[in-house]
């Protein structure tokens, strides 16, 4: 930048003990992130250099995997089944969603809580109901007619259902930030509806359709649960990453295909990006929320096709819950609760189910510290723009990193001979740092929206009155964002508790978790026992989801009072 | 000026500059404050007032210059090391924390006993007269005692010097104006150096003891609101302060001025201008005469209300004077004067334009 020329000395303001002690928060935070994300992908990406006893072979693996088709067509199958379940996945949120916002039909907090429900289940759990509604064996095998569930058609629909809430949130989003003004307008001018709906709905929530397209289109290329669990023979890249590492033993070839894997994931992330970026600037602090008005049909409409989705997302819970409890699929229809005796099976046993509780709650205490005390280094500290770009640059970095490719990369990095912190490896420590990272994008966002809502004086005011900013930081500025904090805590234990993928590269013998034992059992075919840790997943998010709602509640009834007036 | 009656000024200046890349918000400003002084930074909205008092607190520091406060070099201390309480126009009251405990909140970091802690609060919230709300929360109350609280809290460790960031333009017209008093008085009561933010006129013109009149990050008057509102010292200034008549004219000769076809007397003229020079006269509404203008008066001139508007306890004007083409002449007439020489749209009148309240900038 163009310095202006202005006469006298340069003023070199002397820091403050504040200013030291942000900036020594912003150095440690910097150096955490290196050692988490920075070292762990140099790792991976010299690794895909490298043959399997480590000699440098430049673009020889890159070569070789242009050179078996069996792996490169996994790109267009990935591709494929990306773009499809995502129009499938958006067309379906969109309507529900609208119903939500836009009709005065019944139940609409009813409708929006079962949408949610995907969200406490890992990605495996809806492949094993699939499995059993059209497998070999299904319970309505018939409707598949002449196609196998096993390949693109299963994937497909697993993917939908696990990525449904996700574009549900961010769609309802923005359907709520309507301006009413627009549609009185709009109807003014004498506009049908259809040209209202084009003009103003459409264009007023394009930014957030973007969104919700790139965050569902990312999800489902990177996912490897649902793939694994129903996709057969028919591969794709997340699978191929587990099958050279964990199947073959190709680290060289799975680091290719992780940085493959790595760039769609990348092009999305900043493509979504650059739209909430465009979406924070579109409603005025004058707009006037939208109210819809009863319309019959419309909301009967609207009711018909929410119950409908609902009722397909509880029965495909519904379906695993039922099959984890028959005795013997489907020869012995009897109940039993045989199927949750995990310590007579692979996988682990209850201590694997244990081990995801201890390492969801770590990743939520340790990952809410180091977050939201990161985001508000990044926002608060005067100066040093270096470095907070820096780490505003690695805060949002993890976003475009899917988690296999993270988890590959701790093992190249920590499973280094060389490494002093190879102690990590297999530890439960190492589970909860990488869960931390795999997530850490989007609390990190969460975060600075909350801080940024913040009177941005209280610093100036705290420092004209000689106290310190940590002080200032315990006494208010956490306690102001108490409820976003309790939220970060809350995304971090669910995501601990479903996450496959980072972690599926790390646990060692102590350390299984009830994710991968899921996985597991169904890889050997124990597929009730399988399904019966997924609802121990499902019942757990759901018991420690309505645990923080009541929590947050009587928090913010004792500790915020005063938010009222 | 503070330079002159040799006493050392509490809060002194010198070639304070502040840039933004090539952006310059400050260029080379100096000033000194005596103690105890009410001073008011005027100026439109990006003039680099705010820029100039955040510098003085050090939470923005200039690029160049020097902050004297008290007789010690601040210039490169941060905010923390300086001597000074602060109110924003967000207030920036804790929203989790009570009056008391906002009041509070620097007097606890201090160790002070608690009972003096307790005395203290007290003695702040009777002096914002809020002596009873102590245990309320700030979002209870009105914004009007959300920044009496904010004051409270700003005063409570006995700062040098108080600065005020548009402390009153979030408020009701009718509280601003009541508070523009309890501010002043307190102030005065407790002899606080103070400097104040405010793209108002008015609040400038009714609190300070000087106003500096700030413009693209120069300062362009200092003064007494008298001096600012009287004899501005440029065009800038004149236009922004109050409203002025501007007509275009020349220099014929010194002390005259050719506008249109009249030819006006100006005794002030401004020196250094050669004749023939292009000047612009300025005069305020409210010095346009109209009682006893005869035509031997100075500056009479024969006009006609072109159109009018009623404005409470005057009558704004607008005058098609004759001789001069371009412009209405705008007069504020005392409710009395239109009263007694029947004026209305249409009436004809004879004005004059009163010799010693003309001023003359150079044309540009």
């Amino acid at each position: 930048m163009a310095q202006a020329t202005l006469n006298g000395t340069i003023v070199r303001p002397r820091l403050g003990r504040d200013d030291i002690a942000l900036r020594a928060g912003l150095l440690v935070l910097g150096l955490l992130f290196a050692v988490a994300i920075v070292f762990p992908l140099y790792a991976l990406l010299s690794k895909s250099f490298q043959d399997k006893h480590g000699a440098f072979v430049g673009l020889a693996n890159f070569e070789r995997y242009f050179a078996t088709p069996a792996l490169f067509y996994s790109i267009q199958n990935s591709l494929e089944i990306a773009v499809v379940s995502t129009a499938i996945t958006i067309a379906l949120a969109f309507v529900y969603a609208y119903a939500l916002n836009r009709s005065c039909m019944p139940l609409r907090g009813l409708f929006r809580g079962i949408a949610l429900v995907p969200i406490l289940s890992p990605s495996l759990l809806p492949g094993i109901s699939f499995v059993y509604l059209f497998g070999n064996q299904g319970m309505i095998k018939w409707v598949m007619g002449e196609a196998s569930i096993y390949g693109p058609i299963g994937i497909v629909m697993g993917e939908v259902f696990w990525t449904f809430p996700h574009a549900l949130i961010i769609l309802t989003t923005a359907l709520a930030m309507s301006d009413a003004r627009l549609y009185e307008a709009s109807t003014t001018l004498g506009a049908s509806k259809l040209r209202t709906f084009v003009t103003v709905t459409l264009s007023g929530c394009r930014y957030g359709l973007i969104s919700a397209v790139f965050v569902v289109f990312t999800l489902v290329i990177t996912d490897f649960g649902v793939p694994k669990v129903i996709g057969g023979q028919y591969n794709v890249l997340a699978t191929d990453i587990y099958k050279q590492v964990i199947g073959q033993q190709n680290f060289s070839m799975g680091a290719v295909v992780g940085l493959i894997l790595l760039l769609p994931a990348a092009f999305a992330f900043m493509a979504d990006r650059y739209a909430q970026r465009r979406q924070v600037a579109q409603l005025s602090a004058r707009a006037v929320p939208y109210q819809p008005r009863p319309a019959r049909g419309f909301d009967l409409a609207m009711f018909g096709f929410c119950a409908v989705v609902g009722a397909l997302i509880l029965g495909i819970l519904g379906v695993a819950g039922f099959a984890s409890l028959v005795k013997f699929w489907p020869y012995d229809l009897s109940l039993s609760l045989k199927n949750y005796r995990f310590d007579l099976m692979d996988g682990g046993g209850w201590a694997s189910y244990w081990n995801s509780i201890e390492m969801a709650t770590w990743t939520a205490i340790i990952g809410t510290v180091v977050v939201f005390v990161g985001a508000y280094l990044v926002e608060k500290t005067r100066g040093f723009t270096a470095g907070r770009t820096v780490i505003q640059f690695l805060a949002m970095m993890p976003m475009a990193v899917p988690g296999l490719v993270l988890g590959l990369a701790y093992i190249f990095f920590f499973n280094h001979p060389d490494n002093p912190l190879g102690f990590l490896y297999r530890t439960m420590a190492i589970l909860v740092i990488c869960t931390i990272v795999h997530f850490y994008t989007v609390v990190h966002l969460t975060a600075v929206t909350a801080l940024k809502q913040i009177d941005p004086e209280f610093e100036s005011v705290s420092a004209s009155l000689k106290v310190p900013v940590w002080r200032t930081f315990g006494r208010v500025t956490v306690p102001v964002s108490l409820p976003a904090v309790l939220d970060i805590s809350m995304y971090l234990f669910l995501n601990a508790m479903t996450t496959v993928s980072a972690v599926v590269f790390l646990y060692g013998p102590h350390t299984t978790l009830a994710s991968v034992a899921v996985l597991n059992m169904d890889d050997a075919g124990d597929i009730a026992p399988a399904a019966a840790m997924g609802m121990m997943i499902v019942y757990t998010s759901a018991a420690v989801r309505v645990a923080h709602a009541i929590l947050t509640q009587g928090v913010l009834r004792r500790t915020q009072r005063w938010r009222a007036r | 000026m503070a330079e002159g009656d040799g006493a050392r000024p509490y809060l002194r200046i010198e070639g304070v500059s502040k840039s933004f890349g090539s952006f310059v918000a400050l260029r080379d400003i100096s000033l000194a404050v005596e103690e105890g002084e009410f001073v008011c930074f005027l100026g439109p909205s990006g003039c680099g007032k705010t820029t100039l008092l955040r510098a003085i607190a050090g939470l923005d520091p200039q690029t160049t210059g020097t902050i004297i406060q008290d007789g010690r070099d601040v210039s490169a201390l941060p905010p923390s090391a300086r001597d000074f309480g602060i109110v924003f126009q967000s207030y920036a009251l804790f929203p989790n924390l009570t009056v008391a405990a906002n009041v509070a909140y620097g007097l606890e970091n201090r160790r002070t006993p608690r009972a003096e802690v307790r005395r203290r609060v007290e003695e702040l919230l009777d002096l914002v007269g809020l002596g009873d709300q102590g245990r309320k929360y700030p979002a209870q109350l009105s914004g009007g005692q959300q920044q009496r609280v904010a004051l409270a809290r700003a005063l409570a460790l006995s700062p040098g010097l108080l600065l005020l960031d548009e402390p009153l333009s979030a408020l009701d017209a009718r509280v601003r104006v009541h508070l523009r008093h309890e501010v002043r008085e307190l102030q005065r009561r407790l002899g606080v150096t103070t400097i104040m933010v405010t793209h108002d006129q008015e609040e400038a013109l009714t609190m300070a003891d000087r106003i500096v009149v700030m413009n693209q990050g120069v300062i362009d008057q200092v003064g007494t609101p008298r001096e600012i509102y009287a004899q501005p010292a440029n065009r800038f200034v004149a236009d922004f302060v109050g409203t002025m008549n501007f007509l275009a004219g020349t220099l014929t000769e010194r002390g005259r001025v050719r506008v249109g076809r009249l030819e006006l007397a100006c005794p002030e003229a401004a020196d250094g201008l050669g004749q023939g020079a292009a000047v612009t006269v300025c005069l305020r509404p409210e010095d346009v005469a109209v009682r006893g203008v005869d035509a031997a008066t100075p500056n009479a001139a024969k006009a006609r209300v072109a159109s009018a508007e009623f404005l409470g306890p005057f009558l704004r004007a607008y005058l098609a004077v004759e001789g001069v083409d371009e412009v209405e002449l705008t007069a504020d007439f005392s409710v009395n004067a239109v009263r007694d020489l029947r004026i209305g749209e249409a009436t004809e009148l004879l004005v004059a334009l009163p010799p010693d309240r003309l001023r003359v900038f150079a044309a540009g």
